[in-house]
């Protein structure tokens, strides 16, 4: 263990992961009622069973993004954006309430307080979700980078879904195209001179995920949201707590050229960077095509495509099938780039 | 023209083809193993991308010799930059080298440390950071030949006064002759870098040809580039031929790009120097010439190595034995530091540091298969051609 | 400087150190942002052939593997390959 927290500990893999079993989960006492989904489940929320056969989904996010303005986006959005899906990811479509918290530093502009807090309000209105109660807080020049953002959602679902419950012959989903989020931040950040149409995929998908329940619910066996450390962080996590080797198909992994080209470009692997507007599904064999249709029905779905599938061989390994060979991927290291999200 | 004329160099089914030919190929020479080894991170990084070597014949070893130029880069090197950027001065750098390991710490332990340590994607970047700031910046220059061009470019283009490189810049053919002339080294053939004999040009291999006797094929990086470099390799190696073969010639030729040699060789001068896991290279090592010692880190600022040596340098690295494993003299298992005090976390030698290194994919995927990465119990699927028209 | 197209992408490229003089149209190819060749047209073309004709020696029975080889041969000399 290290002695002192690095870059990587925030970046969604490996060793973010050590940092929060170490410091957050080990030791941490529990109280929750039986069949609670709790803190060492580390999945996208928590869920607490109320009775009735209704579990109180809440789930908390910070943003530090930079740069805060992007193509595509901005850190309001994604605050809502983030919560919202987390949400809908334990299977909580419908939101009750949101809050947000926001940490200013001195100086920072009105004219950028009041565009972000334009782009929140928006985001709220498409994903129907409120914002009932926050905090504001401002520090020194120089103490903190512009702005920090937190939101915390509460949702209540009939039905929890894991980011644990793959199991052999499930096929693996994506809704939609891969690697937009990270490869339009990083491409706006570095000032590299990158000419092309990279905008990020942030957006609230509750509604596409509402969608998909109501007429599959039971087919859909696991979700997650790729974000940090993208798909192949996400996937490997879900084969790990399912206990399920997963194969990969990287020639169905939806990518726009945008995307392919900048990433060749720069040396990195799409499936590693972040997504802010996608989930990554496990869905019954039988039932995959009909949930593929039915994603596609939905606007934030057209480019769902069906990318992999479980298997019993290699348990928590991820196999990508390049289309010239296999390969292992590993846990991955994370998020390539930092303050993605 | 808006496909891309390129992507016939990925066609799956050639590449099907190709690998065939390969297994064929080597199993008329018959014997088990053949070692050939790759000297260019990208060629590995190539053959891991596309999971390339499930589809090699399991006579066939292809090794991963010392062609990472950020596992390569010695403690010392790392050091130096360390202590600059502790000594208070900008320290621009590419992404790898934040994580490898100094005597005491890498630079990502000096950023976390308080250290000014800036990611760039390319020397360029660098540059304009100088421009824009008023305190000096040092670009920690690694990588091979083909990246030393571009720091040599800038250096003649009338760099910032506030800029200076610390070069830690490597030349490959020397490391050839290491490998080659190792007791019990086993390499039969080398397959070298396309990008380095674009600058140097496929005539370089000439005299360590007729040296060795060891066939030399130059390649490309598209998976059917790897793939028929590598048959013709092996045709050599059967045929006890020893050739420099160019199969890349879309971008190599005998003489190379003499203009990008010219700026390589006014501004840097070959020099012997350690390369991690490797010990001693004979004119290895890039390092700035006289005449350009004003842009020349070590020699503007005064480097103290030994205000890094506070707490005694490891003993570890004395251990190490990464040079035995890229000769394909050993295997990491052998090596007493592998898996306890040398792991991906803590990585001491070079075969660690790089994800394509052999002791990091033996500590990975649990050492048993020496091809690694691949899984050749996996029998190759068709793939799928599910293309994706994307709606806007 | 050059604006080049990376099939999804454009991006500046130095042209400080390549080989011969680049126009609009030219394949280069791109190292760190420099770029260090231009590859000429037809090249891919002339690449495939090479390989084609890998597979077919490869393929052949060994005892014309010699010849057809040599043919091979003659006919990239002539063409001036390599």
């Amino acid at each position: 263990m290290s002695d002192r927290v690095m870059m990587k500990h925030g970046a969604g893999g490996r060793a973010m992961r050590a940092l929060i079993e170490e410091i957050f989960v080990r030791g941490a006492p529990d109280g929750l009622p039986a069949g609670s989904v709790g803190l060492a489940a580390m999945d996208d929320g928590a869920a607490i069973p109320l009775g009735d056969e209704r579990w109180l989904v809440v789930t908390t996010d910070s943003h530090v993004i930079s740069p805060i303005f992007f193509p595509g986006g901005d850190i309001g959005r994604l605050a809502v954006s983030g919560t919202v899906n987390d949400l809908a990811m334990m299977g909580a479509t419908s939101v009750l309430a949101l809050t947000c918290a926001v940490v200013l530093e001195e100086g920072f502009p009105w004219a950028d307080l009041e565009r972000v807090q334009a782009s929140v309000r928006a985001a709220c209105k498409e994903a129907s979700a409120p914002i009932v109660t926050g905090d504001t807080k401002v520090m020194g020049r120089g103490e903190i980078d512009g702005i920090i953002l937190n939101t915390t959602g509460v949702g209540i679902t009939t039905r929890v879904v894991r980011d644990s419950g793959l199991r052999p012959g499930d096929r693996i989903i994506v809704t939609g195209t891969l690697g937009d989020h990270g490869m339009a931040v990083l491409a706006t950040r570095h000032a590299l001179g990158l000419e092309g149409n990279l905008r990020s995929d942030v957006a609230p998908i509750g509604s596409l995920i509402a969608h998909v329940l109501a007429r599959h619910g039971d087919a859909v066996t696991a979700m997650k949201d790729p974000t940090r450390g993208g798909l192949a962080s996400a996937l490997f996590e879900m084969a790990h707590k399912g206990g399920v080797g997963v194969v990969l198909d990287e020639a169905a992994v939806p990518v726009t050229e945008e995307v392919r080209a900048a990433a060749e470009l720069l040396g990195l692997d799409p499936l590693l960077v972040a997504n802010e507007g996608k989930a990554v599904m496990g869905v019954v064999a039988d039932e995959a095509e009909a949930v593929l249709a039915a994603l596609r029905e939905h606007p934030l779905g057209r480019n769902a495509a069906i990318v992999g599938r479980c298997t019993s061989e290699r348990p928590g390994a991820l196999v990508l099938d390049t289309g010239f060979g296999r390969r292992l991927l590993t846990e991955p290291e994370g998020e390539p780039l930092p303050r993605i999200c | 023209m808006t496909a891309n004329a390129f992507e016939a160099l990925r066609d799956p089914a050639r590449a099907r083809m190709l690998a065939d030919a390969l297994v064929r190929v080597t199993s008329k020479i018959g014997r088990d193993p053949v070692s050939v080894m790759h000297v260019c991170g990208s060629h590995e990084q190539a053959i891991a991308r596309y999971g390339l070597r499930a589809t090699f014949p399991a006579a066939l070893e292809v090794i991963m010799g010392p062609g990472c130029p950020v596992c390569i880069t010695d403690m010392p090197e790392v050091d130096e930059a360390v202590v600059l950027a502790q000594q208070g001065v900008r320290v621009a750098t590419y992404g790898d080298m934040l994580r490898v390991p100094g005597t005491a710490m890498s630079l990502g332990d000096a950023r976390a440390r308080g250290a000014r340590v800036d990611v760039v994607y390319s020397i360029s970047q660098a540059i304009e950071l100088a421009r824009a700031a008023q305190e000096e910046v040092v670009f920690f220059a690694t990588g091979f030949e083909t990246t030393a061009v571009a720091t040599a470019a800038v250096l003649l283009a009338d760099p910032p006064p506030n800029f200076s490189v610390l070069s830690a810049h490597k030349y490959i053919p020397p490391v050839m002759e290491i490998v080659a002339e190792m007791p019990g080294a086993r390499i039969e053939g080398f397959l070298a870098a396309g990008h380095a004999a674009t600058i140097t040009g496929w005539g370089v291999f000439e005299p360590f040809v007729a040296e060795h006797g060891i066939p030399v094929v130059v390649a490309g990086f598209e998976p059917l580039d790897i793939l028929a470099g590598l048959v013709r390799l092996v045709e050599l190696i059967l045929e006890g031929r020893a050739a420099v073969e160019n199969m890349y010639p879309r971008c190599v030729t005998r003489e190379g790009n003499v203009q990008a040699q010219e700026k390589l060789w006014k501004v840097f001068r070959p020099t012997g120097g350690r390369w991690r896991g490797i010990a001693h290279v004979p004119n290895g090592n890039l390092r700035l010439r006289d005449e350009l010692a004003r842009v020349d880190a070590r020699r503007r600022f005064d480097i103290d190595l030994a205000t890094l040596w506070a707490s005694a340098p490891s003993p570890l690295a004395h251990q190490c034995i990464c040079g035995d494993i890229m000769g394909g003299i050993a295997s990491p298992d052998r090596c007493p530091l592998f898996g306890k005090e040398c792991v991906p976390d803590s990585p001491v030698g070079a075969c660690m540091v790089s994800s394509e290194g052999t002791c990091r994919i033996w500590h990975e995927y649990g050492g048993v298969d020496r091809r690694l990465g691949a899984m050749g119990a996996i029998p190759p699927t068709g793939p799928s051609r599910t293309h994706v028209k994307v709606l806007p | 400087m050059a604006l080049v197209d990376f099939w999804g992408v454009r991006k500046q490229v130095r042209l400080d150190v390549v080989d011969e003089p680049v126009t609009v149209g030219d394949y280069v190819l791109n190292h760190v942002g420099y770029a260090i060749r231009r590859i000429p047209a037809q090249q891919v073309e002339a690449t495939l052939s090479l390989y084609e004709e890998l597979l077919t020696v490869a393929a052949t029975d060994d005892l014309m593997a010699a010849d057809v080889r040599g043919e091979i041969a003659a006919g990239r000399r002539e063409r001036g390959d390599r």
